[in-house]
């Protein structure tokens, strides 16, 4: 259900770029989507499917997904970790003061046309 | 063979929502009326807190709730024959959360100037809902005691969007391994800014710090 709204929203975002560009059908779509950004992609591909094949823009246009590696800050001990693996707790001091650095991305990162 | 071209887009799926938002709060203070986004798990009390809250609140906030549910309008309806004030059910149409637009279309149905405060309930739901901004001036949630005290770990984002978390069914709490201090400390963890209000809406205790504190907060917003 959370992917198609957010297939939604990147329907909306392509073809505005697509109308600014001039571009009549797009090919692919490339996506930075982050580790614990909350998106299964395999549900967001399935989605994307069902919903782009509804556009002459887009049909058959393949999503591509970059997962970006989620990596955590510690304040307490200056140090970076991961994310998935250790989860709020710094695995070098134990600190609790910690906070995400990257890999709750949902973004846009390109889209691809035949020329 | 065809060349492919490639344009650059770098721009986040959120960014489009967030300046439909940022551009309804904006209409909303011109409008001097207080959007209130209340989030939560389904079953955690969401709309009998609602009925407390308002029925201390009606005689001096002019109030109206609207519902956004999947489907039913069964909230709206019991909203209203326990409180008497305008209630509209939204319906997402299967989607999991509000957006801006599905926000300021809500709103088009209710006659704006007539209201100090608008109490949005969003879908029952602790994930998407933290994900779009729907032009609220404020985050609540509400966190009932069978879910645990834990939840802030599990659910950081939500936590994370709110400005003040409501704990529900404080009555139960012997019967459930809940620790308010180890709530409040998860809580802490996740937004050392948000307020923890400890309440039962079915006994009313706890509902009139609530009830002072989006006082408080209507008053301000209608200031400047």
């Amino acid at each position: 259900m959370h992917e198609l709204g957010i297939v939604f929203y990147i329907i909306r975002d392509v073809k505005q770029a697509a109308g600014e560009n001039g571009v009549s059908h797009v090919d692919a779509v490339v996506m930075d989507i982050g580790e614990v950004s909350t998106i299964v992609p395999e549900y967001l591909t399935d989605c994307w499917r069902w919903a782009a094949d509804k556009e002459e823009l887009l049909r058959g246009c393949e999503l591509k997904i970059n997962t970006i590696p989620a990596v955590t800050h510690c304040d307490d001990c200056g140090g970076e970790y991961e994310t998935v693996r250790y989860g709020k707790t710094c695995p070098c001091c134990g600190g609790e003061h910690t906070w995400l650095l990257r890999g709750n991305e949902i973004e846009i990162k390109e889209i691809q046309v035949n020329n | 063979m065809d060349e492919v071209k490639v344009i650059e887009i770098k721009k986040s799926v959120f960014a489009a929502n967030d300046q439909d938002a940022d551009a309804l709060r904006k209409e909303l203070k011109n409008k001097g009326v207080y959007l209130l986004n209340l989030m939560s798990s389904p079953g955690s009390g969401k709309t009998t807190t609602l009925i407390r809250t308002i029925n201390l609140l009606k005689d001096r906030l002019r109030v109206a709730v609207m519902e956004a549910d999947i489907d039913s309008d069964v909230d709206a309806r019991r909203i209203q024959a326990a409180t008497g004030i305008p209630s509209i059910q939204l319906h997402t149409g299967g989607m999991c959360h509000l957006d801006a637009e599905m926000t300021r279309q809500g709103l088009d149905n209710l006659p704006l100037e007539d209201f100090d405060l608008v109490v949005l309930e969003n879908v029952g739901n602790l994930v998407c809902p933290a994900e779009f901004d729907t032009g609220a001036v404020r985050n609540a949630m509400i966190l009932s005691v069978p879910e645990g005290d834990d939840k802030p770990l599990k659910y950081p984002l939500m936590f994370s969007v709110c400005n003040v978390v409501v704990v529900n069914k404080t009555d139960v709490m012997p019967y459930f391994d809940f620790d308010l201090d180890r709530c409040r400390e998860h809580v802490r963890m996740r937004n050392p800014r948000a307020r923890v209000i400890p309440i039962c809406a079915k006994t009313g205790e706890g509902v009139d710090a609530f009830a002072d504190w989006l006082l408080e907060e209507v008053k301000t917003w209608k200031q400047h």
